[in-house]
């Protein structure tokens, strides 16, 4: 069954006509991990903004997003603002930037889950602590009154996750969750997200450089080059028979960075 | 939080001590020996050596000057400004009244440019490029270029004496601020709304407004947060335009026959009624320092990072 079914997006920047996804189609299965893997600016992010209709002003799509049948394209802006966080989840690159420098981190989450549950704060703060613990995050109610600039890259990126753990979303959406952090923190959050898919099922659609993250959590990947999509199929089809020359370059160069990473792993794996 | 306030509050007093001194050495600047500036303020007919000996003792001008600036400062700190020199009435019985005229004046005006600047500067920021953000842009293009003088006789000609809903002058009801409020207002909302509107602008484009919409926050709080956000510098720039506008309503209070403190520091600077002008001075110099403190405390409590570098 398919979770999300993308149908020929365009997106486009209405003042200079310039095309920056030209139609794309896509399907993310439930349960499922599907990556998205191309060089900068090819489009990643702003597929990943399309799906949620979160794109700049003057940025403008076309085409169907169907989520579990309903047809997110058509919906007004009051219902789709009501699936963002409920069904469809975001977790950002920058978790230093992803939360308002000026408020402690702990009012995006209270914001979030009033406006979707309605809770009271004591039941806000019992539902985020279960989840800070599951993510490895000591101390919680602490930390949720700590400014942004206060934590680490790694912990806010947990924060975002331990989030999505209350929200249960049906599908999240990670723009390079791991990109901004070092290599021990990247493998913390790597373990993070492949446990939230586990404790939700929920569908990911994971964006990456990283092609050693993306063998490790993908059953299925995309790759995408000057906004098209230019090669697709299950993690290991593409890795070990890629049929298009810029995704055998793209494997080639990228097993040798993606080697330290992989090395982590296997002795976690070990242990 | 609290330490902080402490902290700068502390700090500037070193400075208030600058100013006043400086304030108080003006008076030793001007060419005339002050006790003759007296006795030619009160018209006496003729003025003697003996009679200025005399004055200066009066004064106490012939103590130590370093004596001299701490008997004054002592008694400035008492509200004591000294006599006038032209009536001889005490300085604080009329710069007093008048300050608190013109404090009213540039509190409300203030008010009104902090309102309106940040009503239309999220307005246009939500809608940039529309219509409405283009008009309200031209229009107070226009507004800004205007001289305060020339839209204040415009209005005085037009809401007082054509459609005669408006006093044209003096302050003697809530209708009596309409004008004077607008046209000191007009020229600075023309600047600061744009300042509001470029700075939540630059944050619309921030990562944590992305990540509130993806978490499906209402429209209303992720503008609240963007509010907070970009009004650090605007915060700045209405503190320190308060007393700004206290000392520039000179032109104003005068084409609007405000009782106020521009109108009585120009009678004062024609008459040579030197204490006046000292205390007007001294008070003006005074508002810079206390709001230039009240704007870092304000950008304190709304920027956590500036805090912690104290
Ligand atoms: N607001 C915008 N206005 C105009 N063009 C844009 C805008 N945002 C993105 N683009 C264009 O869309 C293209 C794709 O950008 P996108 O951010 O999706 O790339 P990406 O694949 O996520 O790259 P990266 O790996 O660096 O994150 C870019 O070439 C960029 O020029
Ligand atoms: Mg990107």
């Amino acid at each position: 069954m398919n979770m999300l079914e993308v149908r020929h997006l365009k997106v486009w920047d209405q003042k200079s006509h310039n095309v920056i996804i030209h139609n794309s189609s896509f399907q993310l299965k439930a349960g499922q991990c599907l990556a998205i893997v191309g060089e900068s600016g090819s489009g990643k992010s702003v597929t990943c903004r399309s799906l949620m209709r979160l794109n700049k002003p003057g940025i403008q799509q076309s085409g169907e997003i169907v989520f579990k049948g309903e047809y997110l394209n058509q919906l007004s802006d009051k219902e789709m603002r009501k699936r963002r966080g409920r069904n469809i989840g975001m977790i950002l690159q920058n978790g230093m930037r992803a939360f308002d420098p000026s408020s402690v981190v702990g009012v995006h989450c209270k914001e979030t889950l009033r406006e979707h549950f309605g809770w009271s704060k004591s039941e806000i703060e019992e539902k985020m602590t279960k989840a800070m613990e599951r993510v490895l995050l000591k101390h919680p109610m602490e930390l949720l009154n700590k400014y942004p600039y206060q934590l680490s890259g790694g912990m806010l990126q947990r924060l975002m996750i331990a989030l999505a753990l209350v929200l249960s979303p049906d599908i999240i959406i990670a723009d390079e969750p791991t990109t901004a952090l070092d290599t021990i923190s990247q493998f913390e959050v790597v373990e993070q997200l492949m446990g939230l898919r586990e404790s939700t099922g929920c569908s990911m659609l994971f964006v990456s450089h990283d092609l050693g993250v993306v063998q490790k959590i993908a059953d299925e990947v995309l790759v995408m080059r000057h906004g098209e999509i230019v090669e697709s199929g299950t993690t290991q089809a593409v890795f070990s028979e890629a049929q298009h020359p810029y995704t055998r370059y793209l494997v080639s160069t990228r097993r040798e960075l993606g080697a330290n990473f992989n090395m982590m792993m296997q002795e976690d794996n070990m242990c | 939080m609290g330490l902080y306030m402490v902290k700068k509050l502390i700090l500037s007093i070193p400075l208030l001590f600058v100013i006043s001194f400086l304030t108080f050495i003006l008076i030793n600047l001007s060419p005339m020996d002050p006790a003759e500036v007296v006795l030619r303020a009160q018209e006496v007919p003729q003025i003697t050596e003996e009679l200025i000996a005399q004055t200066r003792e009066a004064l106490g001008l012939n103590k130590p000057f370093l004596n001299q600036y701490t008997d004054w400062l002592l008694a400035c700190l008492q509200l004591d400004f000294g006599d006038s020199y032209v009536t001889g009435e005490s300085v604080w019985s009329l710069i007093g009244p008048a300050f608190l005229n013109t404090l009213k004046l540039t509190l409300v005006s203030s008010a009104a440019i902090i309102v309106l600047s940040i009503v239309l500067g999220v307005n246009c920021a939500l809608r940039e490029g529309t219509l409405v953000d283009q008009s309200i842009r031209g229009m107070s293009f226009l507004l800004t270029a205007l001289p305060s003088y020339w839209l204040a006789s415009i209005m005085i000609w037009y809401f007082s004496v054509k459609l005669d809903l408006l006093p044209t002058s003096g302050m003697e009801s809530y209708a009596s601020y309409i004008l004077p409020v607008t046209v000191i207002s007009v020229g600075y909302i023309g600047i600061y709304f744009r300042n509001v509107r470029s700075s939540m602008l630059n944050q619309l484009n921030e990562d944590y407004v992305l990540y509130g919409r993806a978490s499906g926050l209402s429209e209303k709080k992720i503008t609240l947060h963007i509010l907070r956000n970009s009004l650090q510098v605007a915060v700045s720039i209405f503190c320190m335009s308060i007393p700004i506008i206290l000392g520039s309503t000179v032109v104003i209070e005068n084409v609007f026959a405000w009782p106020g403190l521009g109108r009585l520091s120009v009678k004062s600077i024609l008459s040579r009624d030197f204490p006046i002008i000292q205390a007007y001075v001294l008070i003006l110099a005074v508002a810079f320092v206390l709001f230039n403190t009240v704007s870092d405390i304000i950008n304190a409590a709304l920027n956590p990072k500036l805090r912690k570098e104290f």
